[in-house]
């Protein structure tokens, strides 16, 4: 534990600040009438793992989900405020950007496991197909790499062909974030990843997410604590639609600022 | 305070006699369902023989069989099944996907319930003066259409049901990765529920071949051997009706042949829709 804390600090001193990849600005969020989100300001910095957390029903996942604008598949949901994606500075909340295309570069996995009924290989390949991508030869390099990324290509390369429902609960999600990955996402949305997994599952995904974050930027919700300490950069601390507080991981769980921060994480309630 | 003893009694009585009321109705109607079959094949299977697949309906007294009208019936299932089930399997889908919740559903799966029991002579009667009489005679396609439109909401229904089990998880990781809505139901929807959709359209195969009244103002019947898709055809239902009626004793027997072939087929239909849904589940597809 001593000597990866040494090297995660040494990674940190060495590494130039960490840019800007989105800036969460006034973003609020409605369910009809009812406001869900309220007033949130963050900054996503790249290739760094940003945690949410906070209690149930706090908003979390609400918030995640409008990164890739999945709320807009609800009727009656509308977004105020802006969610800016560096470099390029569009709002990925605003009326006239087409939450496809959002979709088409933020990428997701969920909760529980979700392969399609469809071959391991075919689960991968169709975020590319849904891009153009027809080569064979194409397809097969980055089913392989995205399959290499979410350290499921051993386990799986003598079976691509078989149905993706056939792995294990813990294979399926690496499937899933295999998935996500081969259409090269820019941002990686977690909502939730290991809740529905065992420990051994959980820790083989906390090492992955460790590793992807060289080369993607990672939002992650988690209703675990150890595990935003243990995978995150940032942490923001959400509660009743609100964020409470953002920070270095470090310092929200051994010094938050807020009391209300510092009595979830000694675990007075949540 | 009451006597338990006397209570508990009452209790077991109750439930014996519940018991023997809900054994006593299954009884009935598996043994009704049985007579029907014992008649059906005590009857019937006496007239089968090669010739019933060789020869055509024969005029009163002499020999015959029943290839034209099997042909016919098979031709107008056929085509009413490939008219039917699309736009009820696409009706189901908009029922389940684009319309879920919305008040235009609400209304059309109303619709649909009146359609799904509407009788079947009123179909056959509305396809009558709708194609009947504006092509001035009788036809096998007029009798596809009213078979398509018996066909059309119980595919609609199933399509509905069946699509509305698969998860809404899998729909949210298509759309996660940029799929628009129909590309989502096409790739991921459908594939998720095919058994379901397979079971739907086999049962819906099933109810429209051994239907009668929509035939009746529609195909009506031929004594001889066409193919002819604008001209009346031969179909089982019909022949059976016209047969059995007769005062002639070979007709009467090849009525009741033909009444083994049809309840034969739907069993078979019925069968093979039940295994499918067994051997696979819901959810359980090979791989591709």
């Amino acid at each position: 534990m001593m000597q990866s804390g040494t090297a995660e600090e040494e990674r940190r001193a060495a590494a130039p600040a960490p840019r800007l990849k989105a800036r969460v600005e006034a973003l609020s969020f409605f369910y009809g009438d009812f406001q869900a989100l309220k007033n949130l300001n963050i900054e996503v910095r790249e290739r760094h793992v940003t945690a949410l957390i906070g209690p149930s029903g706090c908003g979390k996942s609400t918030f995640l989900r409008c990164f890739n604008r999945m709320h807009d598949l609800t009727a009656g949901t509308r977004y105020e405020g802006c969610i800016r994606l560096y470099p390029e500075d569009i709002n990925l909340v605003a009326h006239d950007v087409d939450p496809i295309e959002v979709r088409m570069r933020i990428g997701m996995v969920f909760q529980k496991p979700n392969p399609f009924p469809k071959s391991i290989f075919e689960n991968v390949a169709y975020g590319l197909r849904l891009r153009g991508v027809r080569s064979r030869v194409k397809l097969d390099e980055a089913v392989e790499r995205a399959l290499r990324g979410a350290a499921l290509w051993d386990e799986v390369k003598d079976r691509l062909s078989h149905s993706g429902l056939s792995l294990s609960g813990g294979q399926q999600q690496r499937l899933c974030i295999a998935r996500a990955l081969a259409t090269n996402p820019e941002i990686l949305l977690f909502d939730e990843p290991t809740s529905a997994l065992d420990p051994i599952a959980t820790a083989r995904i906390e090492e992955l997410i460790a590793v992807l974050r060289e080369q993607v930027t990672v939002v992650i919700v988690t209703h675990n604590m150890q595990q935003a300490a243990r995978v995150s950069d940032f942490t923001a601390f959400m509660y009743l639609g609100e964020l409470v507080e953002v920070g270095e991981t470090s310092r929200i769980f051994t010094n938050p600022g807020k009391k209300a921060t510092e009595d979830y994480i000694t675990g007075r309630y949540g | 305070m009451r006597d338990p003893g006397r209570y508990l009694r009452r209790r077991r009585i109750a439930d014996a006699l519940a018991f023997m009321a809900a054994g006593l109705a299954t009884f009935v109607g598996l043994a009704v369902l049985a007579a029907i079959l014992w008649t059906l094949l005590a009857r019937g299977i006496g007239g089968m023989s090669p010739g019933v697949f060789r020869q055509m309906t024969p005029a009163p007294g002499s020999d015959g069989g029943l290839l034209n009208a099997i042909v016919g019936s098979l031709a107008m299932t056929a085509l009413g099944t490939l008219i039917g089930a699309p736009v009820g399997l696409l009706a189901g889908s908009y029922l389940a996907e684009y319309g879920r919740g919305s008040r235009l559903s609400t209304v059309v799966r109303f619709i649909n319930d009146v359609l799904l029991s509407a009788p079947s002579i009123i179909i056959g009667l509305f396809i009558y003066t709708l194609l009947v009489l504006r092509m001035g005679h009788f036809s096998a396609i007029a009798g596809a259409v009213a078979l398509s439109l018996v066909a059309m909401p119980v595919m609609v229904g199933t399509a509905e049901d069946m699509l509305g089990l698969v998860p809404r998880s899998l729909r949210e990781g298509s759309a996660a990765l940029g799929a628009h809505p129909w590309r989502t139901i096409t790739r991921v929807v459908y594939p998720a529920a095919r058994n379901g959709l397979l079971t739907g359209l086999l049962l819906a195969v099933a109810r429209i071949s051994g239907e009668t009244a929509p035939l009746l103002f529609t195909a009506l019947n031929n004594q001889f051997w066409s193919t002819d898709l604008r001209q009346p055809i031969a179909n089982l239902p019909v022949v059976i009706f016209q047969f059995a009626m007769s005062p002639y004793q070979d007709w009467q027997r090849l009525a009741w042949v033909g009444a083994v072939l049809i309840t034969l087929f739907v069993l078979l239909l019925s069968i093979l829709a039940r295994a499918i849904a067994a051997l696979f589940g819901p959810h359980a597809n090979p791989g591709e």
